[in-house]
Protein backbone atom coordinates (compact mmCIF):
# COMPACT_ATOMS: atom_id res chain seq x y z
CA UNK A 1 0.00 0.00 0.00
CA UNK A 2 2.99 2.31 0.69
CA UNK A 3 5.68 3.17 -1.79
CA UNK A 4 8.50 1.88 -0.11
CA UNK A 5 11.10 2.02 -3.30
CA UNK A 6 14.15 3.86 -3.45
CA UNK A 7 12.10 6.21 -6.43
CA UNK A 8 8.86 6.47 -4.94
CA UNK A 9 10.22 7.81 -1.58
CA UNK A 10 12.69 10.24 -3.60
CA UNK A 11 9.38 11.19 -5.19
CA UNK A 12 7.48 11.97 -2.20
CA UNK A 13 10.33 13.73 -0.60
CA UNK A 14 11.06 16.14 -3.46
CA UNK A 15 7.01 16.59 -3.55
CA UNK A 16 6.61 17.87 0.09
CA UNK A 17 9.79 20.15 -0.03
CA UNK A 18 7.95 21.62 -2.85
CA UNK A 19 4.72 21.94 -1.11
CA UNK A 20 6.24 23.20 1.97
CA UNK A 21 8.51 26.18 0.10
CA UNK A 22 5.12 27.11 -1.87
CA UNK A 23 2.79 27.13 1.06
CA UNK A 24 5.15 28.39 3.67
CA UNK A 25 7.43 30.94 1.35
CA UNK A 26 5.82 34.04 1.12
CA UNK A 27 5.10 34.23 5.25
CA UNK A 28 8.34 33.67 5.98
CA UNK A 29 9.43 36.14 3.23
CA UNK A 30 6.76 39.28 4.21
CA UNK A 31 8.27 38.30 8.03
CA UNK A 32 11.99 38.86 6.61
CA UNK A 33 11.06 41.81 4.65
CA UNK A 34 9.31 43.26 7.57
CA UNK A 35 12.38 43.87 9.36
CA UNK A 36 13.99 45.52 6.29
CA UNK A 37 14.59 48.95 5.43
CA UNK A 38 13.29 50.14 2.20
CA UNK A 39 16.65 50.64 0.58
CA UNK A 40 17.19 46.53 1.53
CA UNK A 41 13.77 45.61 0.10
CA UNK A 42 14.21 47.22 -2.95
CA UNK A 43 17.96 45.85 -3.65
CA UNK A 44 18.99 43.52 -6.82
CA UNK A 45 19.43 40.87 -6.26
CA UNK A 46 17.52 40.22 -2.68
CA UNK A 47 19.43 38.92 0.13
CA UNK A 48 18.48 36.88 2.73
CA UNK A 49 21.14 37.63 4.85
CA UNK A 50 20.38 41.30 6.62
CA UNK A 51 20.87 43.71 9.54
CA UNK A 52 17.26 43.40 10.75
CA UNK A 53 15.98 46.73 11.64
CA UNK A 54 12.68 47.56 14.25
CA UNK A 55 12.23 51.05 12.53
CA UNK A 56 9.10 49.37 10.63
CA UNK A 57 7.32 48.11 14.03
CA UNK A 58 8.41 51.58 15.80
CA UNK A 59 6.77 53.63 13.00
CA UNK A 60 3.53 51.55 13.06
CA UNK A 61 3.28 51.51 16.60
CA UNK A 62 3.86 54.99 17.20
CA UNK A 63 1.59 55.67 14.75
CA UNK A 64 4.23 58.69 12.99
CA UNK A 65 5.02 57.05 9.57
CA UNK A 66 8.35 59.42 8.35
CA UNK A 67 8.63 59.95 4.24
CA UNK A 68 10.01 61.69 1.68
CA UNK A 69 7.12 64.11 1.61
CA UNK A 70 7.29 64.38 5.33
CA UNK A 71 5.46 63.13 8.51
CA UNK A 72 2.24 60.68 7.70
CA UNK A 73 -0.03 59.80 10.71
CA UNK A 74 -1.11 56.20 10.66
CA UNK A 75 -3.57 54.36 12.79
CA UNK A 76 -2.88 51.29 12.31
CA UNK A 77 -2.84 50.33 15.92
CA UNK A 78 -6.16 51.78 15.86
CA UNK A 79 -6.89 49.18 12.98
CA UNK A 80 -5.43 46.71 15.21
CA UNK A 81 -7.65 47.51 18.15
CA UNK A 82 -10.94 47.69 16.22
CA UNK A 83 -10.08 44.00 14.88
CA UNK A 84 -10.16 43.05 18.52
CA UNK A 85 -12.52 44.64 20.06
CA UNK A 86 -15.19 43.72 16.72
CA UNK A 87 -14.00 39.85 16.85
CA UNK A 88 -14.52 39.21 20.61
CA UNK A 89 -17.73 41.42 20.70
CA UNK A 90 -18.77 39.46 18.18
CA UNK A 91 -18.07 35.73 19.87
CA UNK A 92 -19.12 36.54 23.10
CA UNK A 93 -22.35 37.50 21.16
CA UNK A 94 -22.55 34.95 19.59
CA UNK A 95 -22.00 32.45 22.70
CA UNK A 96 -24.61 34.05 24.35
CA UNK A 97 -27.20 33.39 21.70
CA UNK A 98 -26.06 30.61 19.69
CA UNK A 99 -25.11 28.32 23.25
CA UNK A 100 -29.00 27.70 24.36
CA UNK A 101 -29.89 27.84 20.66
CA UNK A 102 -27.40 24.79 19.90
CA UNK A 103 -28.69 23.23 23.36
CA UNK A 104 -32.50 23.68 22.03
CA UNK A 105 -31.84 22.31 18.66
CA UNK A 106 -29.83 19.11 19.96
CA UNK A 107 -32.33 18.36 22.84
CA UNK A 108 -35.83 19.22 21.41
CA UNK A 109 -36.95 18.24 17.79
CA UNK A 110 -39.34 21.23 16.79
CA UNK A 111 -40.12 22.49 13.26
CA UNK A 112 -39.02 25.85 14.20
CA UNK A 113 -36.06 24.67 15.09
CA UNK A 114 -34.93 23.17 12.36
CA UNK A 115 -35.70 26.20 9.82
CA UNK A 116 -33.68 28.34 12.02
CA UNK A 117 -30.99 26.49 11.59
CA UNK A 118 -31.15 25.91 7.88
CA UNK A 119 -32.05 29.35 7.10
CA UNK A 120 -28.71 30.35 9.34
CA UNK A 121 -27.18 27.70 7.68
CA UNK A 122 -28.25 28.59 3.92
CA UNK A 123 -27.03 32.19 4.82
CA UNK A 124 -23.77 31.07 5.33
CA UNK A 125 -23.80 29.94 1.76
CA UNK A 126 -25.44 33.37 0.27
CA UNK A 127 -23.73 36.18 -1.29
CA UNK A 128 -22.29 38.33 1.66
CA UNK A 129 -23.50 41.40 -0.33
CA UNK A 130 -26.51 40.58 -0.66
CA UNK A 131 -27.52 41.37 2.95
CA UNK A 132 -24.81 43.83 3.23
CA UNK A 133 -25.68 46.50 0.78
CA UNK A 134 -29.46 47.09 1.55
CA UNK A 135 -28.05 46.37 5.46
CA UNK A 136 -25.65 49.87 4.51
CA UNK A 137 -28.92 51.97 3.74
CA UNK A 138 -30.81 50.82 6.36
CA UNK A 139 -27.89 51.58 9.13
CA UNK A 140 -27.37 54.99 7.53
CA UNK A 141 -31.29 55.40 8.79
CA UNK A 142 -30.82 54.03 12.02
CA UNK A 143 -27.81 55.72 12.52
CA UNK A 144 -26.15 52.34 13.19
CA UNK A 145 -23.58 52.98 10.14
CA UNK A 146 -20.06 53.09 11.54
CA UNK A 147 -20.50 51.70 15.35
CA UNK A 148 -18.84 48.90 16.79
CA UNK A 149 -22.60 47.49 17.34
CA UNK A 150 -23.80 47.95 14.04
CA UNK A 151 -20.81 46.09 12.91
CA UNK A 152 -20.88 43.35 15.68
CA UNK A 153 -24.13 42.82 14.80
CA UNK A 154 -23.39 41.87 11.12
CA UNK A 155 -20.33 39.46 12.27
CA UNK A 156 -23.30 37.11 13.56
CA UNK A 157 -23.66 36.19 10.17
CA UNK A 158 -20.41 34.27 10.27
CA UNK A 159 -20.04 33.54 14.22
CA UNK A 160 -23.97 32.70 14.31
CA UNK A 161 -23.89 29.84 12.14
CA UNK A 162 -20.82 28.60 13.02
CA UNK A 163 -21.36 27.98 16.70
CA UNK A 164 -24.98 26.49 16.17
CA UNK A 165 -24.10 23.82 13.91
CA UNK A 166 -20.77 22.74 15.74
CA UNK A 167 -21.84 23.11 19.63
CA UNK A 168 -25.22 21.68 18.44
CA UNK A 169 -22.77 18.39 17.17
CA UNK A 170 -20.90 18.03 20.83
CA UNK A 171 -24.69 18.52 22.78
CA UNK A 172 -26.33 15.88 20.48
CA UNK A 173 -22.83 13.54 21.41
CA UNK A 174 -24.07 14.02 24.97
CA UNK A 175 -26.26 11.53 26.21
CA UNK A 176 -29.31 13.46 27.89
CA UNK A 177 -29.67 10.79 30.40
CA UNK A 178 -27.05 12.09 32.44
CA UNK A 179 -29.11 15.18 32.47
CA UNK A 180 -32.61 13.38 33.36
CA UNK A 181 -30.43 11.55 36.08
CA UNK A 182 -29.66 15.13 37.39
CA UNK A 183 -33.20 16.44 37.25
CA UNK A 184 -34.70 13.55 38.92
CA UNK A 185 -33.09 14.46 41.87
CA UNK A 186 -34.68 17.67 42.03
CA UNK A 187 -32.79 20.12 39.89
CA UNK A 188 -33.72 22.63 37.50
CA UNK A 189 -33.71 22.49 33.57
CA UNK A 190 -31.65 25.48 33.87
CA UNK A 191 -29.56 24.13 36.61
CA UNK A 192 -29.21 21.05 34.18
CA UNK A 193 -27.65 22.84 31.20
CA UNK A 194 -25.52 25.40 33.29
CA UNK A 195 -23.74 22.28 35.68
CA UNK A 196 -24.29 19.44 33.28
CA UNK A 197 -24.40 20.17 29.80
CA UNK A 198 -22.82 22.90 29.25
CA UNK A 199 -19.32 21.78 31.06
CA UNK A 200 -19.33 18.54 29.13
CA UNK A 201 -19.70 20.24 25.89
CA UNK A 202 -16.87 22.77 26.47
CA UNK A 203 -14.52 21.60 24.54
CA UNK A 204 -16.57 22.22 21.31
CA UNK A 205 -17.99 25.49 22.81
CA UNK A 206 -14.44 26.33 22.70
CA UNK A 207 -13.31 25.45 20.05
CA UNK A 208 -16.34 26.72 17.73
CA UNK A 209 -15.54 30.03 19.84
CA UNK A 210 -11.89 30.52 18.93
CA UNK A 211 -12.89 29.41 15.20
CA UNK A 212 -15.50 32.61 14.99
CA UNK A 213 -12.91 34.52 16.32
CA UNK A 214 -10.66 33.82 13.38
CA UNK A 215 -13.49 33.90 10.97
CA UNK A 216 -14.73 37.27 12.25
CA UNK A 217 -11.21 38.32 12.66
CA UNK A 218 -10.51 37.91 8.89
CA UNK A 219 -13.58 39.07 7.48
CA UNK A 220 -12.92 42.00 5.03
CA UNK A 221 -16.10 42.90 3.11
CA UNK A 222 -18.09 43.75 6.23
CA UNK A 223 -16.17 46.36 7.94
CA UNK A 224 -14.78 47.68 3.99
CA UNK A 225 -19.02 48.69 3.83
CA UNK A 226 -20.34 49.56 7.16
CA UNK A 227 -17.29 51.34 8.35
CA UNK A 228 -15.07 54.16 8.04
CA UNK A 229 -11.20 54.57 9.07
CA UNK A 230 -11.54 54.92 13.04
CA UNK A 231 -13.63 51.85 13.11
CA UNK A 232 -12.49 49.57 10.59
CA UNK A 233 -10.62 46.49 11.60
CA UNK A 234 -7.21 45.24 10.25
CA UNK A 235 -8.20 43.54 6.88
CA UNK A 236 -9.70 46.96 5.57
CA UNK A 237 -7.10 49.20 7.19
CA UNK A 238 -3.88 47.52 6.10
CA UNK A 239 -5.19 47.89 2.65
CA UNK A 240 -6.13 51.70 2.98
CA UNK A 241 -2.66 51.92 4.65
CA UNK A 242 -1.30 50.42 1.12
CA UNK A 243 -3.08 53.29 -0.51
CA UNK A 244 -1.87 55.81 1.80
CA UNK A 245 1.59 55.26 2.40
CA UNK A 246 2.34 53.96 -1.10
CA UNK A 247 6.44 52.96 -1.23
CA UNK A 248 7.06 52.32 2.26
CA UNK A 249 6.85 48.42 1.56
CA UNK A 250 8.72 47.56 4.70
CA UNK A 251 5.90 48.98 7.02
CA UNK A 252 3.12 47.63 4.23
CA UNK A 253 5.07 43.75 5.69
CA UNK A 254 4.74 44.52 8.79
CA UNK A 255 1.32 45.96 9.20
CA UNK A 256 0.68 42.31 7.63
CA UNK A 257 2.36 40.58 10.32
CA UNK A 258 0.75 42.18 12.95
CA UNK A 259 -2.76 41.52 11.11
CA UNK A 260 -1.83 37.51 10.59
CA UNK A 261 -0.49 37.04 14.21
CA UNK A 262 -3.13 36.76 16.70
CA UNK A 263 -4.98 34.32 13.93
CA UNK A 264 -1.94 32.30 13.26
CA UNK A 265 -1.30 31.49 17.35
CA UNK A 266 -4.79 30.80 17.52
CA UNK A 267 -5.09 28.50 14.44
CA UNK A 268 -1.99 26.62 15.64
CA UNK A 269 -3.29 26.62 19.27
CA UNK A 270 -6.82 25.19 18.26
CA UNK A 271 -5.67 23.15 15.06
CA UNK A 272 -7.51 19.74 16.67
CA UNK A 273 -10.92 20.90 16.01
CA UNK A 274 -10.29 22.87 12.53
CA UNK A 275 -11.24 19.85 10.70
CA UNK A 276 -14.49 19.88 12.14
CA UNK A 277 -15.26 23.28 12.49
CA UNK A 278 -14.13 24.05 8.67
CA UNK A 279 -17.02 21.34 7.87
CA UNK A 280 -19.41 22.68 9.99
CA UNK A 281 -19.45 19.66 11.68
CA UNK A 282 -19.90 17.11 8.20
CA UNK A 283 -16.41 15.66 8.70
CA UNK A 284 -15.82 14.38 11.87
CA UNK A 285 -12.06 14.54 12.14
CA UNK B 1 -38.98 21.80 2.92
CA UNK B 2 -37.08 18.61 1.75
CA UNK B 3 -34.36 18.96 3.88
CA UNK B 4 -36.70 19.39 6.77
CA UNK B 5 -39.08 16.23 5.79
CA UNK B 6 -35.66 14.13 5.84
CA UNK B 7 -34.39 15.15 9.22
CA UNK B 8 -37.93 14.15 10.56
CA UNK B 9 -37.69 10.97 9.78
CA UNK B 10 -34.60 10.50 10.94
CA UNK B 11 -36.26 12.06 13.79
CA UNK B 12 -38.97 9.45 13.81
CA UNK B 13 -36.10 6.63 13.17
CA UNK B 14 -34.71 7.54 16.91
CA UNK B 15 -35.92 5.40 20.08
CA UNK B 16 -37.97 7.73 22.28
CA UNK B 17 -36.75 9.43 25.22
CA UNK B 18 -38.66 10.63 27.59
CA UNK B 19 -39.48 14.41 27.09
CA UNK B 20 -39.15 17.59 28.97
CA UNK B 21 -42.86 18.93 30.04
CA UNK B 22 -42.08 22.33 29.91
CA UNK B 23 -43.05 22.88 25.55
CA UNK B 24 -42.35 26.45 25.44
CA UNK B 25 -38.81 25.91 26.70
CA UNK B 26 -37.16 25.45 23.27
CA UNK B 27 -38.82 28.04 21.75
CA UNK B 28 -37.12 30.60 24.51
CA UNK B 29 -33.62 29.32 23.94
CA UNK B 30 -33.83 29.66 20.16
CA UNK B 31 -35.14 33.24 20.24
CA UNK B 32 -32.50 35.59 20.13
CA UNK B 33 -31.26 33.31 16.91
CA UNK B 34 -34.25 33.88 15.23
CA UNK B 35 -34.69 37.70 16.06
CA UNK B 36 -30.77 37.53 14.31
CA UNK B 37 -32.41 35.19 11.35
CA UNK B 38 -35.01 38.03 10.89
CA UNK B 39 -32.89 40.92 11.14
CA UNK B 40 -31.22 39.06 8.13
CA UNK B 41 -34.24 38.07 6.14
CA UNK B 42 -35.65 41.74 6.19
CA UNK B 43 -32.39 43.32 4.04
CA UNK B 44 -32.77 39.79 1.62
CA UNK B 45 -36.04 40.67 0.73
CA UNK B 46 -34.92 44.28 0.37
CA UNK B 47 -32.51 43.37 -1.93
CA UNK B 48 -35.23 41.36 -4.08
CA UNK B 49 -37.37 44.49 -4.07
CA UNK B 50 -34.69 46.60 -5.23
CA UNK B 51 -33.83 43.98 -8.01
CA UNK B 52 -37.57 44.64 -9.34
CA UNK B 53 -36.72 48.74 -9.10
CA UNK B 54 -35.26 51.57 -11.21
CA UNK B 55 -33.47 52.97 -8.45
CA UNK B 56 -30.15 54.81 -8.52
CA UNK B 57 -29.04 56.62 -5.82
CA UNK B 58 -27.93 60.14 -7.66
CA UNK B 59 -31.49 60.16 -9.45
CA UNK B 60 -33.93 59.57 -6.72
CA UNK B 61 -36.59 60.84 -8.34
CA UNK B 62 -36.61 58.24 -11.24
CA UNK B 63 -37.14 55.10 -8.58
CA UNK B 64 -39.68 53.08 -9.64
CA UNK B 65 -40.94 49.70 -10.18
CA UNK B 66 -40.03 48.17 -13.55
CA UNK B 67 -40.52 44.05 -13.11
CA UNK B 68 -37.77 42.33 -14.26
CA UNK B 69 -36.22 44.99 -16.34
CA UNK B 70 -32.83 44.85 -14.55
CA UNK B 71 -32.80 41.25 -15.86
CA UNK B 72 -34.11 41.64 -18.80
CA UNK B 73 -30.97 44.26 -19.29
CA UNK B 74 -28.88 41.82 -18.68
CA UNK B 75 -29.32 39.56 -21.52
CA UNK B 76 -28.14 42.61 -24.01
CA UNK B 77 -25.32 43.72 -22.05
CA UNK B 78 -21.69 42.32 -22.23
CA UNK B 79 -20.77 43.61 -19.06
CA UNK B 80 -23.04 41.10 -17.80
CA UNK B 81 -22.09 38.12 -19.61
CA UNK B 82 -18.16 39.11 -18.81
CA UNK B 83 -18.95 38.70 -15.56
CA UNK B 84 -21.17 35.32 -15.82
CA UNK B 85 -18.18 34.07 -17.71
CA UNK B 86 -15.02 35.49 -15.58
CA UNK B 87 -17.12 34.00 -12.61
CA UNK B 88 -17.61 30.52 -13.67
CA UNK B 89 -13.81 30.62 -15.36
CA UNK B 90 -12.33 31.46 -11.48
CA UNK B 91 -14.70 28.94 -9.68
CA UNK B 92 -13.60 26.08 -12.07
CA UNK B 93 -9.89 26.78 -12.46
CA UNK B 94 -9.77 27.47 -8.62
CA UNK B 95 -12.29 24.40 -7.66
CA UNK B 96 -10.31 21.62 -9.91
CA UNK B 97 -6.82 22.94 -9.32
CA UNK B 98 -7.36 23.05 -5.60
CA UNK B 99 -9.13 19.46 -5.67
CA UNK B 100 -6.07 17.45 -7.23
CA UNK B 101 -3.29 19.33 -5.28
CA UNK B 102 -5.45 19.30 -2.03
CA UNK B 103 -6.04 15.30 -2.70
CA UNK B 104 -2.53 14.65 -3.91
CA UNK B 105 -0.77 16.45 -0.62
CA UNK B 106 -3.43 14.81 1.56
CA UNK B 107 -2.21 11.17 -0.03
CA UNK B 108 1.32 12.14 0.99
CA UNK B 109 0.67 12.87 3.73
CA UNK B 110 -1.55 10.32 4.87
CA UNK B 111 -0.15 7.96 7.15
CA UNK B 112 0.13 9.28 10.67
CA UNK B 113 3.97 10.33 11.26
CA UNK B 114 5.11 13.15 13.43
CA UNK B 115 6.22 15.08 10.34
CA UNK B 116 3.54 14.45 8.27
CA UNK B 117 1.39 15.72 11.18
CA UNK B 118 3.88 18.92 11.86
CA UNK B 119 3.54 19.15 7.53
CA UNK B 120 -0.34 19.54 7.46
CA UNK B 121 -0.32 22.15 10.55
CA UNK B 122 2.21 24.37 8.84
CA UNK B 123 -0.52 23.86 5.85
CA UNK B 124 -2.92 25.68 7.89
CA UNK B 125 -1.46 28.70 8.38
CA UNK B 126 -1.89 29.88 4.40
CA UNK B 127 -5.81 29.26 5.11
CA UNK B 128 -5.99 31.11 8.57
CA UNK B 129 -4.70 34.30 7.01
CA UNK B 130 -7.32 36.61 6.04
CA UNK B 131 -7.96 36.68 2.27
CA UNK B 132 -7.32 39.80 1.91
CA UNK B 133 -3.91 40.14 3.55
CA UNK B 134 -3.07 37.46 1.58
CA UNK B 135 -3.47 38.68 -1.26
CA UNK B 136 -1.08 42.22 -0.14
CA UNK B 137 1.61 39.77 0.83
CA UNK B 138 1.28 38.43 -2.77
CA UNK B 139 1.19 41.87 -4.22
CA UNK B 140 4.35 42.68 -2.21
CA UNK B 141 6.16 39.58 -3.66
CA UNK B 142 4.79 40.06 -7.77
CA UNK B 143 5.84 43.74 -7.23
CA UNK B 144 7.88 44.38 -10.89
CA UNK B 145 10.59 46.38 -9.56
CA UNK B 146 11.74 44.41 -6.19
CA UNK B 147 8.97 41.26 -5.57
CA UNK B 148 10.90 38.52 -5.28
CA UNK B 149 8.80 36.13 -7.30
CA UNK B 150 9.28 38.87 -10.25
CA UNK B 151 13.27 38.22 -9.49
CA UNK B 152 13.12 34.85 -9.63
CA UNK B 153 11.35 34.26 -12.86
CA UNK B 154 13.30 36.83 -14.52
CA UNK B 155 16.44 34.58 -13.24
CA UNK B 156 14.84 31.97 -15.79
CA UNK B 157 14.63 34.78 -18.60
CA UNK B 158 11.24 35.95 -18.29
CA UNK B 159 11.25 40.24 -17.14
CA UNK B 160 8.40 41.57 -18.42
CA UNK B 161 5.76 39.55 -16.63
CA UNK B 162 3.16 42.24 -14.83
CA UNK B 163 1.16 39.86 -12.59
CA UNK B 164 -2.21 40.99 -11.80
CA UNK B 165 -1.67 44.21 -13.56
CA UNK B 166 -1.88 42.79 -17.05
CA UNK B 167 -4.92 41.57 -18.73
CA UNK B 168 -3.17 38.43 -19.85
CA UNK B 169 -1.87 37.29 -16.32
CA UNK B 170 -4.17 39.12 -13.99
CA UNK B 171 -6.53 35.81 -13.61
CA UNK B 172 -3.26 33.61 -13.40
CA UNK B 173 -2.24 35.57 -10.17
CA UNK B 174 -5.25 35.80 -8.43
CA UNK B 175 -6.10 31.92 -8.86
CA UNK B 176 -2.34 31.66 -7.49
CA UNK B 177 -3.49 33.30 -4.58
CA UNK B 178 -6.62 31.43 -3.74
CA UNK B 179 -4.96 28.46 -4.64
CA UNK B 180 -2.43 29.50 -1.99
CA UNK B 181 -5.51 30.16 0.16
CA UNK B 182 -7.99 27.28 0.03
CA UNK B 183 -6.06 24.45 -1.10
CA UNK B 184 -4.95 22.99 2.83
CA UNK B 185 -9.21 23.61 3.26
CA UNK B 186 -9.65 21.05 0.85
CA UNK B 187 -6.37 18.73 1.86
CA UNK B 188 -7.20 19.16 5.84
CA UNK B 189 -10.94 17.92 4.94
CA UNK B 190 -9.73 14.51 2.84
CA UNK B 191 -6.73 14.11 4.63
CA UNK B 192 -9.30 13.67 7.66
CA UNK B 193 -11.23 11.10 5.47
CA UNK B 194 -8.44 9.36 4.22
CA UNK B 195 -7.56 8.51 7.77
CA UNK B 196 -10.70 7.77 9.00
CA UNK B 197 -11.23 4.97 6.29
CA UNK B 198 -11.18 1.02 7.27
CA UNK B 199 -8.38 -0.25 6.80
CA UNK B 200 -9.82 -4.03 5.35
CA UNK B 201 -10.03 -3.43 1.86
CA UNK B 202 -7.08 -1.94 1.46
CA UNK B 203 -4.97 -5.23 3.49
CA UNK B 204 -6.94 -7.28 1.65
CA UNK B 205 -5.70 -5.56 -1.48
CA UNK B 206 -1.92 -5.67 -0.21
CA UNK B 207 -2.38 -9.36 0.44
CA UNK B 208 -4.01 -10.64 -3.57
CA UNK B 209 -1.18 -8.52 -4.57
CA UNK B 210 -3.49 -5.89 -6.48
CA UNK B 211 -1.76 -2.87 -8.14
CA UNK B 212 -1.60 0.34 -6.72
CA UNK B 213 -3.82 1.95 -9.61
CA UNK B 214 -5.73 -0.12 -8.89
CA UNK B 215 -6.39 -0.13 -5.51
CA UNK B 216 -6.28 4.33 -5.91
CA UNK B 217 -9.44 4.03 -8.43
CA UNK B 218 -11.27 1.03 -7.46
CA UNK B 219 -10.99 1.66 -3.68
CA UNK B 220 -9.55 4.44 -2.32
CA UNK B 221 -11.29 7.05 -4.62
CA UNK B 222 -15.06 5.56 -4.68
CA UNK B 223 -14.79 5.54 -0.05
CA UNK B 224 -13.11 9.12 0.07
CA UNK B 225 -16.23 10.14 -2.43
CA UNK B 226 -18.10 11.71 -0.07
CA UNK B 227 -15.68 13.93 1.35
CA UNK B 228 -14.71 15.27 -2.20
CA UNK B 229 -17.85 15.89 -2.79
CA UNK B 230 -18.63 17.89 0.55
CA UNK B 231 -14.75 19.27 0.33
CA UNK B 232 -15.43 20.89 -3.19
CA UNK B 233 -18.93 22.18 -2.73
CA UNK B 234 -17.80 24.16 0.32
CA UNK B 235 -15.18 25.45 -2.41
CA UNK B 236 -17.64 26.46 -5.24
CA UNK B 237 -19.78 28.53 -3.12
CA UNK B 238 -17.02 30.05 -1.30
CA UNK B 239 -15.21 30.30 -4.77
CA UNK B 240 -18.40 31.36 -7.34
CA UNK B 241 -18.69 34.66 -4.53
CA UNK B 242 -14.77 35.70 -4.03
CA UNK B 243 -14.66 39.05 -3.18
CA UNK B 244 -11.41 39.88 -0.67
CA UNK B 245 -8.52 38.59 -2.85
CA UNK B 246 -10.08 39.83 -5.96
CA UNK B 247 -10.91 43.47 -4.90
CA UNK B 248 -7.89 43.81 -2.88
CA UNK B 249 -5.62 42.64 -5.52
CA UNK B 250 -7.11 44.85 -8.29
CA UNK B 251 -10.37 45.82 -7.53
CA UNK B 252 -11.88 43.65 -10.65
CA UNK B 253 -9.43 45.35 -12.84
CA UNK B 254 -7.09 45.27 -14.89
CA UNK B 255 -9.93 47.03 -17.30
CA UNK B 256 -13.01 44.45 -16.58
CA UNK B 257 -10.63 41.31 -16.82
CA UNK B 258 -11.23 40.06 -12.78
CA UNK B 259 -15.43 41.58 -12.48
CA UNK B 260 -16.65 38.54 -10.91
CA UNK B 261 -20.16 39.11 -9.48
CA UNK B 262 -19.37 40.84 -5.77
CA UNK B 263 -16.87 43.16 -7.24
CA UNK B 264 -19.26 44.01 -10.24
CA UNK B 265 -22.33 44.33 -8.17
CA UNK B 266 -20.12 46.12 -4.94
CA UNK B 267 -18.47 48.68 -8.00
CA UNK B 268 -22.24 48.88 -9.41
CA UNK B 269 -23.33 49.91 -5.70
CA UNK B 270 -20.79 52.48 -5.07
CA UNK B 271 -19.28 53.45 -8.02
CA UNK B 272 -22.23 53.89 -10.13
CA UNK B 273 -24.75 53.88 -7.08
CA UNK B 274 -27.19 52.44 -9.29
CA UNK B 275 -29.31 49.82 -6.24
CA UNK B 276 -31.25 48.12 -8.63
CA UNK B 277 -28.83 46.52 -10.69
CA UNK B 278 -26.29 45.53 -8.47
CA UNK B 279 -29.49 44.12 -6.25
CA UNK B 280 -30.39 41.93 -9.48
CA UNK B 281 -26.64 40.97 -10.19
CA UNK B 282 -27.06 39.46 -6.44
CA UNK B 283 -29.99 37.83 -6.91
CA UNK B 284 -28.86 35.54 -9.64
CA UNK B 285 -25.59 35.02 -7.65
CA UNK B 286 -27.53 34.18 -4.42
CA UNK B 287 -29.71 32.02 -7.31
CA UNK B 288 -26.73 29.53 -8.80
CA UNK B 289 -25.40 29.25 -4.92
CA UNK B 290 -28.51 28.41 -4.12
CA UNK B 291 -28.74 25.51 -6.54
CA UNK B 292 -25.39 24.65 -5.24
CA UNK B 293 -26.24 24.58 -1.68
CA UNK B 294 -29.20 22.78 -1.72
CA UNK B 295 -27.40 20.04 -3.38
CA UNK B 296 -24.63 20.84 -0.83
CA UNK B 297 -27.16 20.71 2.33
CA UNK B 298 -28.54 17.24 1.60
CA UNK B 299 -25.50 15.61 0.64
CA UNK B 300 -24.22 17.30 3.93
CA UNK B 301 -27.35 15.64 5.63
CA UNK B 302 -26.44 12.54 4.73
CA UNK B 303 -22.81 12.53 5.75
CA UNK B 304 -23.74 13.80 9.19
CA UNK B 305 -26.07 11.61 9.53
CA UNK B 306 -23.47 8.80 9.13
CA UNK B 307 -21.12 10.51 11.26
CA UNK B 308 -23.14 10.47 14.05
CA UNK B 309 -23.96 6.52 13.56
CA UNK B 310 -27.96 7.17 12.25
CA UNK B 311 -27.58 5.67 8.52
Amino acid sequence: MEHSSLAGRIFRGVALTLILIFFMFPIVWIFLMSFQTNEQILRIPPRILFEPTFANYEALISGQLRTAAGNLQISFMRNLFNSVVLSSAAVLLALLLGVPAAYAFARFKFRLGESIAFTLLSFRFAPPLLVLLPLSLYYQELGLNDTYFGIVWVYQLIALPLILWIVRGYFEDISPDIEHAYRLAGHSWREAFTRIAVPLAGPGIAAAGLLSFIFCWNNFVFALILASADKQPVTVGALAFVTASGIQYGQIAAAIVLSVTPTLLLALYAQRYLVEGLSLGAVKG
Amino acid sequence: MSMVQLLQTNAQAAPAKPRPRVRLLPYLLSLPALLVCVAILVPFVTAAVYSLQRYRLNLPYLRGFIGAGNYIDFLSDPAFWNTLRISITYTAVTVVLELLLGLGIALLLRRRTRFHNAVSIMLLLPLMTAPAIAALMWKLMTNPSFGILSYLIGLFGVTDFKWASDPSSALFTVVLVDVWVYTPFIMILLLAGLRSLPRQPFEAAALDGVPASFVFFRITLPMLAPYIITASLFRLLDSIQQFDIIYAMTQGGPGDRLMVFQVQAYLEFFQYTNVGRSAALLMILWLITNILSNIFIKNWLRLRARAHGHA
